[in-house]
């Protein structure tokens, strides 16, 4: 059953290796998410079933979608894929993947450094995560929940700043 | 009561510190009453630690109040105190009081001036510093009040500093007057080698034990201090900062330059007097720079148009007075004239400033006319001033104190009889230009219209200092007109009594009387000279005058002299050493700096990319050295 | 299901997708990719935890994978604030443009 592993891993990793290259916002975006997909389903193989979940409903479904969001509200039409296109030559993309490759390279010798024993995959319920999260881990939840107030505030106060002019005009009975 | 004493200089310095710190952020108001409040403060406890010292001292016993010990090195522990005496009550009344009237003038002088919190903050500080001169105990306090007036004198003299003038005026006087402190220092370490203490009282005992009188080191020693006291009061040789000192606003021309600081000179020789008069040669060049320099600067006094110029040779001429008196034993004397100086100099630069103000910061007296009838509060105060700097006889305290001196002169054993023909010249002189002023200013013809009269914090100052002007003579009248010794009874546990050959009374009648007439001549002369259809002009179509008037305006030449010998040859040594050994050192090092900085610019593109691959290549490396290593 | 998947394997797997947003990092001159990359290369540091978990049979991997979820969210959402906000200021999302700190 751990070849379903090698094809999930195989599929992350190609449609990772697109994601980064296309030229189309919204492709890029499309593949990112079956990137996404796949790395929840070898959550799942690794037995890790709620973070395969969250996975799935957090950065598939929340944090993708607001990149949508964001592309669609620039509405970056032709001329901007024009421009992509003129900057991703290929020279451009050697540096930055001797860069990648020496790194990957370097992992490779740490990790097969050491004799590590296989993953036996036993599943790790919600339950154990739950009562570890409440248990040692609760100040790092609030402290979490500071950090998501944080984002909260941080996006609503800049968006704010930059609805002004539109709110002003607004005001003085112009609609936009 | 006579404990109060030490609150006499301390409360203008802390009125100094809360003015400097905190003066920007109050208003003017505050500022002012706190300025000048300090300063009459101080002036009331003068007042009461001298009547208490007066009426309740038995035979004027001396107070010391010794307060700290200032450090203890080895056997040298000089304490921090201060001392009460004849002398000391003299000094600490009239600084306190011309200061306090001078600070109640500035209130409306300098009202429209942006510094005016910095103005009152500088003049606390220096009165507090020439308090602490006349009144310590200690030779080495005394120079830190020295030292504390030099310094506000710079600062004041500089006060408009954005004008260049007036800063290198500052330089000038903080430069000259420094090689006067550095021989006053050098005299300082002889005497403390000399005797092992620097107390006053302690010299003054010791100093007759252990040096004979006429001894080659206790000579060289005041010659020293003498040399602190020239530069300080401006006399020959040390004396060109002061003309140019004038660039400071007229209260502080009046205060420090005319009144006090220029005076500290004169205190310190009449303070260590012991030390003097075991140094009989010294006296001698005290008294010959004394009458040099009156006659000098009263010839300059004659040639400037500018009215503040012609004051400060005045003050350098009177100076030449009080070091004369001091010269020739007439202790007591000189300080009465420094008293009457005081209040008469102080009067003239205020009134000086009613016109420099009236007439927008005009200072050039051909310019000016006729103000007579425009300005009626500064023509009588003025003409009251010049009345007692001329010594116009029998009304002025002038004449009491200038005839004083001129009676030492005569009784003196060395030369006196030409010591005292020159002190009469220069009293002729002081005439001369004294009413020369007045009429060319107050008389003829308006030239320019007046801008501003003087408010009441203006005329208040000028009318009790006129009073004084010419009340304070009745302290010391000599012998054939009263014999009231007050002064000298008051001074003499502190001031040897003049030394000299009793003078009969018809010398001293005759004495009297030409020192009566005198200034009258000068008067004459000034009237026939300077008043409307004067014959001035034809006066300077004699030929060869044109290059005297030129030679008496530039004050005889010294600035030239000293630039020539001093400046000139010093400057042209900088510029030729300006490539040497340090300042390659230090211009290498700012251009490899500079150089560095170029290389590394370059990494700082600006770009988050450029940064981002920094960043991954740091963790290559780092990777590498961890798995290596 | 009980089976065993090698450690290497899977550690590889993780380091390998990193690496590719690391590449996109540097290659993209647009914000918003650039953004997408660092979503990449957030997720892979996070998968790698969960591997951990799983190796140790701990439940603490995926606390730590949720912790970087919570933070990737919230930096995302004012990244992308801040992405609007250049496109306001320069009319264009090339962060080269966003050079003034240079020199």
């Amino acid at each position: 059953m751990s070849f379903a592993f090698y094809i999930a891993g195989a599929v992350a990793i190609i449609s990772t290796l697109l994601a980064v290259t296309r030229i189309n916002a919204v492709h890029a975006l499309l593949y990112l998410l079956v990137s996404l997909l796949s790395v929840a389903l070898i959550f799942l193989f690794l037995g890790a079933p709620f973070v395969a979940a969250f996975e799935v409903i957090i950065y598939g479904g929340a944090i993708m979608v607001l990149f949508a969001f964001v592309v669609m509200m620039l509405g970056l039409g032709r001329k901007a894929m024009a421009q992509e296109r003129g900057w991703l030559t290929l020279r451009v993309w050697l540096g930055p993947a001797l860069l990648s490759a020496v790194l990957i390279i370097e992992l490779f010798y740490v990790v097969y450094s050491g004799p590590f024993p296989a993953i036996r995959v036993v599943p790790t319920t919600p339950q154990d995560v739950a009562v570890r999260l409440f248990g040692p881990y609760l100040l790092g939840v609030e402290l979490v929940s500071v950090v998501l107030l944080l984002g909260l505030v941080g996006a609503f106060h800049l968006a704010y700043q930059l609805g002004k002019k539109e709110r002003a005009a607004h005001k003085r009975g112009m609609h936009p | 009561m006579l404990r109060l004493l030490w609150l006499i200089p301390a409360i203008p310095c802390a009125s100094f510190l809360l003015l400097a710190l905190f003066g920007k952020r109050l208003p003017r108001g505050a500022v002012a009453a706190m300025g000048t409040g300090s300063i009459g403060l101080s002036m009331i406890a003068s007042f009461l630690v001298a009547a208490a010292f007066i009426f309740e001292r038995p035979g004027g016993l001396p107070f010391a109040q010794p307060l700290w010990t200032w450090l203890a090195v080895d056997g040298f522990a000089p304490v921090f105190g201060f001392y009460l005496d004849g002398l000391s009550v003299v000094m600490i009344l009239v600084v306190s009081l011309v200061a306090f009237l001078i600070h109640l003038y500035s209130i409306g002088f300098m009202a429209g001036d942006e510094g005016y919190s910095r103005f009152f903050a500088y003049m606390n500080l220096f009165v507090g510093s020439m308090l602490i001169l006349v009144l310590s105990d200690n030779l080495l306090a005394l120079y830190l009040g020295w030292e504390g007036v030099g310094l506000c004198s710079y600062l004041l003299i500089g006060f408009w500093y954005r004008e260049p003038e007036n800063a290198r005026a500052a330089m000038k006087a903080f430069l000259v007057t420094r090689v006067g402190d550095t021989a006053f220092a050098i005299g300082l370490f002889m005497l403390f080698t000399g005797l092992g203490t620097l107390q006053i009282q302690e010299i003054a005992q010791k100093a007759p034990m252990v040096w004979a009188p006429g001894s080659l080191f206790a000579a060289v020693a005041a010659a020293l201090l003498l040399g602190g006291a020239v530069g300080k009061s401006a006399q020959i040789p040390l004396q060109t900062w002061l003309p140019d000192a004038m660039a400071g606003p007229t209260p502080v021309s009046a205060l420090i330059h005319a009144a006090t600081m220029v005076t500290a000179g004169v205190y310190l020789i009449a303070r260590m007097n012991v030390l003097f008069m075991l140094a009989p040669q010294v006296r001698l060049i005290l008294a010959l720079v004394g009458t040099i320099t009156l006659l000098t600067a009263g010839a300059s006094a004659l040639a400037q148009k500018d009215i503040k110029r012609v004051l400060a040779y005045s003050t350098m001429s009177q100076v030449g007075y009080m070091f004369l008196a001091l010269g020739v034993g007439a202790w007591s004397a000189a300080i009465f004239h420094f008293m009457t100086h005081a209040c008469f100099k102080a009067l003239l630069f205020l009134s000086a400033g009613v016109v420099i103000q009236a007439l927008d910061n005009e200072h050039d007296i051909f310019r000016m006319g006729g103000l007579r009838k425009a300005l009626p509060w500064a023509f009588w105060t003025f003409l009251i001033g010049a009345a007692s700097l001329s010594a116009l006889p029998f009304v002025t305290a002038g004449f009491y104190s200038k005839d004083l001196i001129l009676l030492g002169a005569w009784a003196s054993p060395e030369g006196g009889h030409v010591l005292w023909a020159a002190g009469l010249a220069g009293a002729a002189l002081t005439s001369l230009y004294a009413f020369r002023v007045v009429f060319v200013v107050f008389f003829g013809r308006q030239k320019a219209p007046i801008s501003h009269t003087p408010g009441p914090s203006m005329k208040i100052p000028l009318a009790l200092l006129s009073v004084l002007s010419i009340g304070a003579g009745l302290l010391e009248m000599p012998k054939a007109l009263g014999n009231w010794t007050l002064l000298a009874d008051l001074t003499h546990g502190a001031l040897p009594a003049a030394g000299s050959a009793i003078t009969g009374a018809t010398t001293e009648g005759m004495l009297l009387a030409a020192g009566a007439v005198v200034p009258l001549l000068g008067l004459l002369a000034a009237g026939l000279l300077y008043l409307s259809g004067g014959a001035s002009a034809a006066v300077q179509r004699i030929p060869g005058m044109s290059i005297v008037h030129r030679f008496w305006y530039s004050g005889w030449g010294f600035d030239w002299l000293y630039n020539a010998v001093f400046v000139a040859p010093f400057t042209w040594a900088a510029r030729i050493d300006r490539g040497d050994g340090i300042d390659a050192f230090y211009e290498g090092t700012a251009r490899i700096v500079k150089s560095a900085r170029t290389l590394l610019v370059v990494t700082q593109s600006g770009k988050v990319r450029w940064y981002v691959m920094g960043v991954t290549i740091g963790a290559i490396v780092f990777i590498l050295i961890a798995v290596l290593g | 299901m009980s089976f065993a998947i090698p450690f290497e394997h899977a550690m590889m797997l993780a380091g390998i997708l990193f690496f590719i947003g690391l590449a996109g990092v540097l290659v993209r001159r647009d914000s918003i990719f650039i953004l997408l990359s660092l979503e990449v290369m957030l997720n892979a540091a996070g998968f790698a935890l969960v591997v951990a978990g799983a190796q140790w049979h701990q439940a603490d991997g995926q606390i730590m994978f949720l912790f970087i979820l919570a933070v990737a969210a919230s930096e995302v959402s004012i990244g992308l604030a801040l992405v609007l906000w250049l496109y306001h200021w320069h009319k264009t999302i090339d962060i080269d443009k966003a050079s003034s700190m240079r020199g």
